[in-house]
């Protein structure tokens, strides 16, 4: 298990002073100008090296990501964006963020924001988070009287503001393409790649999208050096991560651990274990709701990370670990879950526009069991032509969950189609 | 389903003062010729002032971004937490009921609301002061099942005290939010697994700027003192 | 470029592409059909439907939307092969199945009823790419309609959400009054809050909609696609001379939509031109008519009418003709050698505009209209091309999208653009800086001179101080006209020196070709050819019913001075004729009888005489004639512009229901505010 002393953020339930006084005594803005002294290419290399891989769900390399940055020109400003809409179900960490160590996300903005040649990072935080952007609106204002921000930020010589923008109630804005709609004022759909971002991002101009806990990791990483980072977790996997647990565990809750951490150990340790002991697990979601589900069988040796749950067929997305316990009824736990890709969906792709509604639709039935067993296949098909067909993953993300009941669950869709016949026949 | 603009339209919509300096303010966290970014915040902003978005609050911030209304409309009619309609004055009741919440319970919340509120989301009941809807998840899994009432969270809600949550906003009376166990924000419910006991702050940040605000709003009775949390289990 | 081009294989193929081609684009540049229903080519890019996925071997393993992937995109192989892409591939077609699948489960199949049917790109596509989609057992969503006005139909439960309408009204006809409200399934096209639509080229959207969502209300269940008698025309309403097809059904045209012409109107069209059709039956002169005693217009006929005229004629009066703005070159040349043949005048110039006779580059410019898309600064010069010429505007505004800078001097109107304002009068030009001049040699500027600057005595000193302008800042010059004939009618020195209001007052007799706009003062004897009953028919001793241009064939000159025909696309009413054979009858009576016996005989000998109007779609070069003195006192001067309504502006508009509730609706709007522009 971690040790407190290698947690990043050791403020992370804000039990501790939260003002910028406590996060200094902590060890953020601790001689910022240090750090950005050792220029540009030096903070992406020691990125790079530490093996960070984005924490919003893709495992993008972080440090990769912000070389593919062009040379900033006068006429085209670059921005860094800051990916807070955490809207995927079962992901609350980032808020933990927000509010209690916004200090070293506003760092990490400066130091990322510095590396890849920005002036300006906006963070977009979900609407449904007032008092979040409150707090953390309240600790921007407190670096900017620090100097740590604005002008010749921490006295480093980098002009740097960070402006709080929010959304208002719409999953797709974490998508980061339509985020930068959404933060140009228009509804949040996504845009079609390339351009990427870092060619053509916020108002054309060359843009980085980061999610909240990749970027507020980043001063720790430089702080403490790219080895210490990758002393945690598997090759490929490096460092701690935020996992959050919900559902049917005793202690549901959001906790830094290391990453590729065992399942059964995170949900033993933090979550005060499955509800009726590790016996009456029936499935977990592992990352949050886009990614398939995991049948217990699988969750004894599963391993919290990216690669080890990519070959399971599922992934590690943002680390949200949706625990169903043995009474859970996984069928309505999956076509909740269709409601919401089609509550959603953003509407222009005509898969995903007319493919959500319709999957939910059969899923509703498959709840109460009145369908045909015929209609499961027919329904695998609809998924996989949502699949890979539109223009962002939203579509890929509504049909997987339900390939993920169907593998590992498709012997209860049958019966429960069954015994619905079989009532239907016994009542005539 | 579509959400329309209500039938009934007030005449006229104008930002308060201090709405209107905030809005000029916030403008110019954009670059030169952007201003049409500040559509979210200042459609917020109008909400939050009247309760729900009409038509003449369209128009004006239409007029203020240099943006054709129909644009406007169409951010006003995306986005949902922008009430295209009325909503209970005092209290609008957003339950999550996406599948985190649900399998903690969320179906008991809105049983609660049907029972205590309205048999439909959206009717406003008690004399206009309170309605209710299901939202998706709302991200804050760890604390499920919870609701937004305005800027709020209240969390780890069962019945019973969502119940009473619901019987105070009624009788004019606003709970404190956060956690509604002895939880002081997502730490391990049964016992602190890590970064240690030390309790410094009196509440989270969450409630805490629910009660700085609650301060601020004249004749409220809440004090800091009242809601202090140092007595949470985990003290 | 060739040095630039790359390589692809497609479909097993290797060509050399434009890497800025899209995948798109490289198909249909071998022949490949690629399925499409968001995307068109003068919109921007959505990328939404799906349907144009193609297969790029190599990349990431899922289908590619080939609407919006350049080919400079592409990644090639491992060895640095050509990028390879397919159309045909098991993978592409369980795309195009699926996506085709997804469409139809929610669109009501309705084809037997839907006025789309038979040129529907669903209905085609789903019998080239449809699936079985019984699969489908959920309810089908409906939509509310919404009421656009009196133009575009709404069937909103066949929309597939594509979003060209919003498209093309926001950027191209820039007017943005269309959106896509809502989201998700549950997202609906729909104009703000159910207003009616205002643009002066809505109508586009009826032929830009891929499905049966938006139809032609008037047009609305009155014929099947494979009953109309189809005819490629050009349209007359404004002096564009947009390319038109006329779909006929017996005598009665049913519909007007524009066809492609890169150089005038690319695809669109405006809608006085497509709706003015119910003008063209009503208020027709199917008879002739002659004043009788008692001064009321009676029933008469050829005869009788032709005797009346030669009555008056013959004892050598002084005649005058005088031309409207819908004749076609043919009935000029004809009038013309009528008239001179009995020494008498002809006129054209009656909107009291100066025009410069045999000055082809004052009067028809310098400029062809697609000298705008590489503009790099525009003056407008009295007039508001927004509505005269909407077409044209969409094109200036697409200079403005692209950075051109617009100045206006003359009136302040609402365009679709922005545009700096310089003031009123010609003088307020001088505001600019000799240096900017100086600069302005560089610079690829076009002026665009409207009819309005030329209004009244100053007329002439306006247009040197306008050439002189044109001299100085080395630009391109486009004289906007607003009458369809009027540039032939320049061509053919349709000109006496004593001007228009001089000439009258010297005639006995009118020979009025369509005059409707301009008051005859009492004195001559009036004869009035031409189709419609309007004004100038209410002053007329004799009426003489001609065809409509959609029912004889005619060269019309457009604006920049571009030829081209008008065709026959249906039978006259009544007793009217042919115009030129009116005239050739007429030249018998009068015993100067013409030298050419058929309409072919005729257009032979004009194109003879003025070679430049047989040079049918072209636009010659025209030689500048320097500007001369003028008074100074022209620059102090107010312009105007020449019409406040631009849906009622001839006699086959001010004829059509249509067009006057449009205009009515526009007043209404207007009245109430200013339109907002993006
Ligand atoms: C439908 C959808 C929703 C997403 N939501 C979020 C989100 O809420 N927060 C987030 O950080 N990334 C989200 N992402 C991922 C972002 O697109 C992007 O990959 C991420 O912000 C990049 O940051 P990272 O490299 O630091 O992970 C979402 C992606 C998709 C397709
Ligand atoms: S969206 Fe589609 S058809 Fe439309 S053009 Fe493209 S992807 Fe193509
Ligand atoms: S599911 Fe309810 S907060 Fe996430």
């Amino acid at each position: 298990m971690l040790k407190d002393k290698d947690r990043i953020f050791s403020n992370l339930y804000g039990m501790k002073d939260r003002s910028i006084k406590g996060s200094m005594q902590r060890g953020h803005w601790d001689n910022t100008a240090k750090l950005i002294k050792q220029g540009a290419t030096w903070i992406v290399n020691e990125i790079k090296g530490s093996g960070l891989r984005g924490r919003g769900g893709a495992g993008f390399p972080t440090g990769l990501k912000w070389s593919f940055m062009p040379k900033p020109e006068a006429k085209k400003p670059s921005y860094l964006v800051v990916n807070a809409d955490e809207s995927e179900p079962g992901t609350c960490k980032d808020r933990e963020i927000l509010r209690h160590e916004p200090h070293t996300l506003i760092e990490g903005c400066l130091l990322a924001g510095f590396a890849m040649g920005a002036h300006t990072a906006y963070i977009y935080v979900r609407g449904e988070y007032v008092r979040e952007r409150e707090a953390l609106q309240i600790a921007i204002n407190e670096a900017y009287s620090k100097g740590f921000i604005g002008k010749n930020a921490s006295k480093s010589g980098w002009d740097f503001d960070v402006f709080v923008h929010h959304g208002a109630g719409a999953y797709i804005c974490g998508e980061e393409t339509a985020l930068l709609e959404s933060l140009e004022g228009k509804k949040g759909m996504p845009r079609m790649k390339p351009p990427f971002p870092a060619m053509a991002g916020l108002y054309g101009c060359p843009t980085t999208v980061n999610n909240v806990e990749s970027i507020a990791v980043v001063p720790t990483i430089l702080r403490r050096g790219a080895s210490w980072f990758s002393k945690f977790g598997r090759p490929n996997n490096f460092g701690t991560k935020l996992f959050c647990l919900s559902g049917h565990v005793n202690s549901p809750c959001v906790v830094e651990e290391e990453m590729s951490i065992p399942l059964k150990e995170l949900i033993d340790k933090h979550g005060g274990g499955v509800r009726g002991g590790w016996k009456n697990l029936k499935a977990v979601i592992p990352g949050g709701a886009s990614v398939p589900l995991l049948p217990a069988n699988i969750c004894e040796d599963a391993l919290m990370d990216f690669d080890w749950l990519k070959e399971q067929k599922s992934g590690l997305g943002t680390g949200a670990v949706i625990v169903m316990d043995g009474q859970t009824d996984v069928i309505k736990a999956i076509w909740r879950l269709s409601k919401f890709y089609k509550h959603e969906s953003c509407g222009q792709c005509t898969p995903c526009r007319e493919g959500t509604g319709w999957m939910m639709r059969v899923m509703e039935r498959f709840v109460s069991g009145n369908a045909e067993l015929e209609e499961i296949d027919s329904l695998l098909e609809v998924s996989k032509q949502i699949e890979g067909h539109t223009i962002c993953a939203l579509g890929d993300a509504a049909a997987w969950p339900i390939q993920g009941l169907m593998r590992h669950f498709r012997h209860e869709v049958e019966s429960r189609i069954k015994t619905n016949k079989n009532s239907h026949l016994a009542a005539e | 389903m579509l959400r329309r603009l209500d039938k009934k339209q007030p005449l006229n919509f104008k930002f308060s003062a201090k709405n209107l300096a905030w809005a000029k303010k916030q403008i110019l966290n954009y670059p030169k010729g952007r201003k049409q970014s500040a559509v979210i915040p200042l459609l917020f902003r109008a909400q939050e002032q009247e309760g729900w978005v009409s038509k003449p609050a369209i128009e004006v911030v239409a007029k203020m971004l240099d943006m054709a209304p129909v644009r406007v409309f169409e951010v006003a009619s995306f986005y949902f937490m922008f009430h295209l309609s009325p909503v209970g004055s005092a209290a609008h009741i957003q339950v999550c009921g996406t599948t985190p919440c649900m399998l903690r319970g969320s179906d008991g919340l809105i049983r609660q609301c049907k029972d205590k509120i309205s048999k439909r989301p959206m009717e406003i009941a008690h004399d206009g002061k309170i309605s209710w809807e299901e939202v998706e998840c709302l991200g804050a899994c760890s604390n499920a099942p919870l609701v937004q009432i305005g800027s709020d969270y209240y969390e780890d809600l069962d019945e019973e005290s969502f119940a009473k949550i619901v019987t105070d906003l009624i009788s004019g009376r606003k709970p404190v939010p956060g956690s509604q166990t002895k939880r002081f924000s997502s730490e391990p419910i049964e016992n602190l697994t890590t970064l240690g006991t030390k309790v410094e702050e009196a509440q989270n940040a969450s409630v805490e700027l629910f009660i700085d605000s609650s301060i601020k709003e004249k004749g409220s009775k809440t004090k800091r003192s009242l809601v202090s949390k140092k007595d949470a289990p985990n003290a | 470029m060739t040095d630039n081009l790359r390589k692809v294989v497609i479909d097993n193929v290797e060509i050399d592409v434009d890497p800025a081609f899209t995948i798109m684009q490289a198909c249909e540049k071998m022949n490949k059909e690629i399925p499409r229903f968001c995307y068109h080519e003068r919109l921007s890019i959505a990328g939404n439907c799906r349907m144009c996925l193609v297969e790029v071997v190599g990349g990431p393993p899922k289908p590619m939307a080939s609407c919006a992937l350049q080919i400079k995109d592409l990644r090639p192989g491992p060895n640095g092969e050509p990028p390879i892409i397919k159309t045909n591939s098991p993978m592409v077609k369980k795309a195009r199945e699926g996506v085709m699948e997804f469409l139809l489960i929610n669109h009501p199949l309705d084809c037997p009823i839907c006025d789309q049917g038979g040129e529907c790109d669903l209905q085609d596509q789903a019998l080239s790419y449809g699936v079985d989609f019984s699969r489908y057992r959920e309810p089908k969503r409906a939509a509310l309609d919404v009421n656009l006005g009196p133009l575009v139909e709404t069937n909103m439960t066949r929309c597939i959400s594509c979003t060209r309408c919003v498209r093309f009204i926001t950027e191209v006809a820039g007017v943005p009054e269309m959106g896509q409200i809502g989201r998700g399934e549950s997202s609906e096209i729909t104009s703000y809050l159910g207003q009616t639509l205002t643009s002066e080229l809505q109508g586009n959207i009826i032929d830009l909609c891929p499905v049966g969502a938006l139809t032609s209300k008037p047009y609305a269940f009155s014929a099947r696609p494979w009953e109309l008698i189809k005819t490629n025309t050009i349209d007359v309403m404004d002096a564009l001379g947009s390319n038109i097809r006329v779909d006929s059904k017996g005598k009665r045209i049913m519909r007007i939509i524009p066809r492609n012409h890169d150089g005038i109107n690319e695809e669109w069209l405006s809608d006085k031109s497509r709706f003015m059709w119910d003008g063209l039956s009503r208020q027709r002169l199917d008879k002739p008519y002659i004043r009788n005693i008692s001064g009321r217009l009676e029933e008469t006929t050829w005869d009788l009418a032709f005797n009346a005229i030669s009555d008056k004629c013959l004892p050598a009066a002084k005649i005058l003709a005088i031309s409207g703005d819908l004749v076609s070159a043919e009935t000029l040349y004809a009038a013309k050698k009528l008239v001179n043949s009995l020494k008498g005048k002809t006129e054209c110039r009656i909107g009291d505009s100066y025009l410069p006779p045999r000055d082809r580059a004052a009067y028809a410019g310098t400029a062809h209209i697609g000298g705008i898309d590489v503009a790099e600064q525009i003056f407008l010069i009295g007039t508001n091309p927004r509505l005269e010429a909407p077409v044209l505007n969409a094109r200036i505004r697409r200079a403005w999208l692209r950075g051109a800078e617009i100045k206006l001097v003359g009136e302040p109107v609402s365009l679709t653009y922005e545009y700096q304002y310089l003031g009123p009068k010609l003088k307020d030009l001088s505001k600019l800086s000799s240096n900017f001049l100086k600069a302005n040699q560089l610079k690829n500027t076009l002026i665009i001179l409207g009819q309005g600057a030329l209004l009244g005595e100053e007329g002439p000193d306006v247009l040197h101080a306008v050439k002189d302008f044109k001299e100085k800042t080395n630009s391109e010059l486009l004289t906007l006209h607003v009458a369809a004939s009027k540039v032939g009618a320049m061509d053919l020195d349709f000109v006496c020196d004593m001007g228009y209001h001089s000439s009258i007052k010297w005639s006995d007799v009118v020979l009025n070709l369509g005059v409707d706009d301009y008051e005859i003062p009492k004195g001559p004897f009036v004869i009035y050819q031409g189709s419609h009953g309007d004004r100038g028919a209410e002053r007329a001793d004799i009426i003489l019913p001609g065809c409509a241009f959609t029912e004889e064939s005619g060269t019309f000159v457009n604006t920049e001075g571009r030829p081209q025909m008008a065709f026959k696309a249906c039978e006259t009413v009544g007793d009217a004729r042919e115009n030129w054979a009116i005239l050739r009858a007429l030249s018998e009576r009068l015993n100067v009888p013409f030298s050419f016996n058929s309409f072919d005989e005729l257009r032979t000998q004009l194109f003879h005489d003025k070679p430049l109007l047989g040079a049918i779609d072209e636009v010659p070069t025209n030689a500048w004639k320097s500007s001369q003195k003028f008074s100074k006192k022209c620059l102090e001067k107010n312009l105007n512009t020449v019409f406040k309504d631009h849906y009622l502006t001839n006699a086959i508009a001010r004829s059509s229901v249509l067009l006057a509730e449009l205009s009515k609706n526009k007043n209404k709007v207007n009245s109430k505010k200013g339109l907002k522009v993006t």
